[in-house]
């Protein structure tokens, strides 16, 4: 059925891909395509950006009518910010994997939640290297053991704190293997103005798929905790009434968040409850998650967006790329006069 | 530690008589004692009389405290190049004062601080004991500035010995002060107590004098980073990106300083200025907007450009428009960040892994960091390709007598950039349309940007292999291809970028024996020595060299003469090295002479080095 675009969903997809039959990437490149088709996204206006990896490849797997960059390592959030300032109609979505933020790209992405630079930043965390044959990655868990390089002494780095920590709105968890919730916090990240950071565990069925790495298909099955279920209202829902904050919420609580576009993110309390807009809860909730080996999963950290870099900039409304000659160029009556002043 | 000056270089140099209008002046200096605005007024005095005058600050790496430099040349024949003899020392540190004095030359002039401690045992030079303590105590300054504005007290000095009228100096002040009275009048009265001091109690014993002359009516006086700053913002730039390092630090404060040229009608700018956590950032920024549509630069020096190499491959390998300036300084490593040095070219024109060769244009004066700086945006977006420009801190950083700027004389060029209606009509024509693909036989494909609203516009950039439609490939063909119309456009290129500048010594136009190449801010140095050779006998031809790659000129050039000097103030002659290396010729007549010692390119040294060639032969 086509879309409000007159579009098909396959219209969404790409070339066809080229990773390990299973891998969890494949499953969020669908989940991109169908979150587009639904939101009768205008592929035109998309960029696609990635750095490098098996994560990065996957731009081509999706949005065929959307430009896209498949840059160098850890480095696409600083192609990210020149493009999206040259042109802030463009809708930016980048894939990204754990080495190529946690590691290598570690200070970009730090530095582009920083500067607030409106993208859609998915991080397919897989906790090891696979197209250099499964090295660890910063993202694994400690004391794990992979068959050529032994033992992780190292503790993880959580890119969902680090996200907070640095200052951005809009941070989730998720699990290559919920599609459904994958799907809806991509379509509610599409709506945020400013970085949204979607830290989605997806699992490499070549090199870290035991049942014993929390990166696995295995453990993700059993151990997924969903925070929530998480529904989105389209722009011009009517929000419920009454509204309690923690701690004292009833059991059948629902919370509603506005996004900047007029859309409701409505998240059903499931098991303990967690309120996203609390900052303080969000970090507690990850480091509890993580000494306790918690695949905890959903929105985690939600607050109104602040200004994003280009809005700090004072430009003028025309995107920068498509400014007249007129408006690049001074007069020829600017440069006499600047010249007498150094005369 | 002293600067490298050379006391007794009259007697080699014989044709050079120091006088009236034509000597050069060293002002020794604590660093961050105010004083570069002292030395600033005073060139601005000698350019408001009409003689041409250039300055080096020869300055340390350090905030405060550390000894500078400031040499100040006057040249009634217009002659701009450092001179490694100064005559007039100015000696207002402690620290060097000893050594000033004895790197006076025979016949020169000393004016010190009486208050420092030193001991005078020449009897071959004019002294001149200035007590700075004494004449300040006179005025009435307030104290958070009287130490800064004691360096007023040697221009005061200056006007007096040597004829500056206090008018002019005052004048100069003004200008210097952005024509703001208040601080202009507080340093005036330290120049005019001192003037009177000085008029009063030295009596004048040496024979250098300024006169006003008329060599600088219509000329203007800038450092190159203002030039290329203003030759940006006139380029149409709309997105820069950079991260702090001197010497190219300026460039970018130049942008900001005229941002209100690029304003809108409701006040807000059309140029983005971003500044980056490092220069991996700041470049992969401005290949980021290059590549979305925007006219993208980004100003660094050695250092950064080593972190931009593998950036910079990608934006040469998957084709996107960029504009990055190296203002050089001295390297291997960290160097001498605040010395000037042409030691970048041959990394910068191969710079990233494989197989790359890039466009360099090599600024040789203010005037070109203006024009290269509007066409280095037009070349990149022409070509479809990063384009660096090489400029150096001596060109960047110092103060240099220019004609006033040209108005760009050809409209922007975005190059083959297909908009919504232009990708139609090229559908229309050609049936299809491939990013990569070569339809004009001259290297370059047409590109869209993202955000281009039409369904056939977007492409997939990448820095790994792709054939012509820009899908990935492996394949050997795809990637033989692939190199060779990269290499065609390089040679479209050839013609695309500024051609060599020759002067001819025959008025026929006949080669002489003698070529001499080089580049950038050797420019006045080359001149002023080939003029010198000829009064003696030794007659050249002289090209100077803008852009990589080269033009056939360069190669016809060589081949015209018998021998050629390739003049460069880099260590291992890197303009020689990529000479040699795509010389088309047979034969071998290149000679290498290289200075690299820190400080701006001298003419003495270009006429030692070839007499002493042209002796051996």
């Amino acid at each position: 059925m086509p879309n409000a675009l007159g579009l098909e969903r396959t219209d969404y997809k790409g070339a066809t891909s080229t990773l390990c039959p299973g891998c969890g990437h494949d499953s969020i490149s669908n989940q991109i395509i169908s979150a587009a088709y639904d939101s009768d996204l205008p592929m035109w206006r998309v960029i696609k950006l990635s750095g490098i990896g098996c994560s990065s490849k996957t731009p081509a797997y999706f949005l065929k009518g959307s430009h896209g960059f498949n840059s160098v390592h850890g480095r696409m959030p600083s192609v990210a910010t020149g493009a999206t300032i040259a042109n802030h109609d463009l809708i930016a979505i980048a894939v990204s994997g754990d080495g190529d933020t946690g590691s290598i790209g570690f200070g970009q992405f730090k530095h582009l939640i920083r500067r607030n630079v409106p993208m859609v930043y998915i991080v397919e965390n897989n906790g090891v290297y696979g197209l250099t044959k499964g090295q660890f990655s910063a993202t694994a868990d400690e004391g794990q053991f992979l068959k050529y390089y032994g033992k992780n002494d190292l503790p993880p780095i959580d890119l969902c704190l680090e996200a907070i920590i640095g200052g951005a709105t809009f941070v989730a968890r998720s699990f290559s293997g919920d599609a459904k919730q994958v799907q809806t916090l991509l379509k509610a990240a599409l709506s945020h103005r400013g970085t949204a950071v979607l830290d989605i565990i997806s699992p490499c069925v070549t090199f870290n798929n035991s049942p014993d790495s929390t990166k696995s298909y295995p453990y993700g099955k059993e151990n997924e905790i969903p925070l929530h279920e998480i529904e989105l209202m389209a722009a011009g829902y009517v929000p419920a009434k009454q509204e309690i904050t923690i701690p004292e919420y009833p059991a059948e609580l629902v919370i509603e968040v506005e996004m900047h576009d007029g859309t409701f993110v409505r998240l059903k309390k499931l098991g303990e409850g967690h309120d996203p807009r609390n900052r303080a809860d969000a970090t507690t909730l990850l480091e509890k998650a993580s000494r306790e080996n918690l695949l905890l999963t959903g929105l985690i950290y939600y607050e109104e967006p602040r200004p994003t870099i280009g809005d700090t900039l004072s430009l003028t409304a025309t995107p920068l790329a498509r400014l007249e000659d007129s408006q690049l160029r001074p007069s020829r009556e600017a440069l006499d006069a600047l010249m007498k002043q150094y005369m | 530690m002293a600067i490298n000056v050379q006391p007794d270089v009259q007697t080699r140099w014989q044709r050079y008589q120091p006088g009236v209008n034509d000597f050069a002046l060293m002002v020794a200096t604590k660093n961050g004692s105010g004083s570069q605005t002292s030395n600033v007024v005073l060139i601005r005095s000698l350019f408001k009389m009409g003689i041409p005058v250039s300055g080096k600050n020869l300055f340390p790496s350090n905030i405060k405290g550390l000894p500078t430099w400031y040499t100040i040349r006057a040249s009634k024949d217009g002659y701009t190049a450092r001179r490694a003899t100064t005559e007039v020392a100015v000696a207002f540190n402690q620290d060097t004062v000893t050594e000033d004095i004895a790197n006076i030359p025979h016949g020169g002039v000393l004016i010190a601080n009486k208050d420092l401690k030193y001991r005078v045992d020449r009897t071959d030079i004019t002294v001149y004991e200035v007590p700075v303590k004494d004449i300040m105590s006179k005025g009435d300054f307030p104290k958070d500035f009287a130490d800064r504005i004691a360096n007023m007290v040697y221009v005061g000095v200056c006007c007096h010995l040597f004829g500056i009228p206090l008018d002019i100096a005052y004048e100069a002040l003004l200008d210097q002060f952005n024509r703001k009275e208040k601080p202009a009048r507080m340093n005036f009265s330290a120049i005019q107590l001192s003037y009177d001091w000085a008029k009063e109690y030295l009596e004048k014993r040496d024979s250098f004098h300024f006169e006003p002359m008329n060599k600088t009516q219509g000329k203007i006086l800038i450092e190159g980073n203002d030039a290329a700053a203003l030759g940006a913002l006139f380029g149409g730039v709309s997105f820069v990106a950079w991260y702090p390092i001197t010497p190219s630090t300026s460039l970018v404060d130049y942008i900001l300083n005229h941002l209100n040229l690029r304003k809108d009608s409701d006040g807000k700018n059309t140029v983005a200025v971003v500044q980056a956590e490092d220069e991996l950032a700041a470049v992969g920024m401005i290949i980021g907007a290059g590549w979305a549509g925007a006219r993208s630069m980004t100003a660094t020096s050695g250092p950064g450009i080593s972190l931009m190499a593998e950036f910079t491959g990608l934006a040469y390998f998957a084709e996107v428009p960029a504009v990055i300036w190296d203002v050089t300084r001295m390297g291997p490593s960290t160097g001498l960040p605040t010395r000037t040095s042409q030691g970048d070219l041959l990394f910068l024109y191969t710079l990233s892994h494989g197989d790359t060769r890039h466009i360099v244009l090599l600024p040789g004066n203010a005037e070109e960091c203006f024009e290269f700086g509007w066409k280095a945006l037009d070349i990149a977006e022409q070509m479809q390709t990063p384009v660096f420009v090489m400029s150096d801190l001596d060109i960047g950083m110092n103060v240099w007598l220019s004609n006033p700027f040209q108005y760009p004389d050809t409209p922007i060029n975005h190059g083959k950039t297909l908009n919504k209606e232009k990708l139609e009509a090229f559908l229309q024509e050609k049936g299809e349309w491939f990013r990569y693909r070569d339809y004009d036989a001259d290297g370059v494909g047409y590109r869209t940007v993202p955000g281009t609203e039409h369904p056939r516009a977007a492409y997939f950039t990448r820095g790994t292999g792709h054939n012509d439609m820009a899908v990935y490939s492996e394949r050997s063909e795809d990637w033989l291809q692939n190199m060779h119309r990269l290499r065609k456009k390089l040679d479209t290129a050839r013609h695309v970028v500024p051609g060599p500048v020759v002067q001819m010594s025959s008025e026929s136009g006949e080669a002489e024996a003698i070529g001499i190449i080089s580049f950038g801010s050797n420019d006045p140095a080359v001149h002023e020595a080939v003029e010198h050779m000829a009064a003696e006998g030794i007659t050249a031809d002289y090209m100077r060299i803008r852009a990589l790659p080269f033009s056939q000129q360069v190669w016809d050039f060589i081949e015209a003469h018998d021998r050629v000097y390739v003049i460069e103030n880099n260590f291992d002659g890197q303009l020689c090295q990529i000479l040699r290396m795509e010389s088309p010729l047979s034969r071998s007549n290149l000679v290498s002479l290289t200075l690299g010692d820190t400080l701006p390119m001298t003419a003495l040294w270009i006429h030692q080095q070839i007499v002493q060639h042209e002796e051996m032969r």
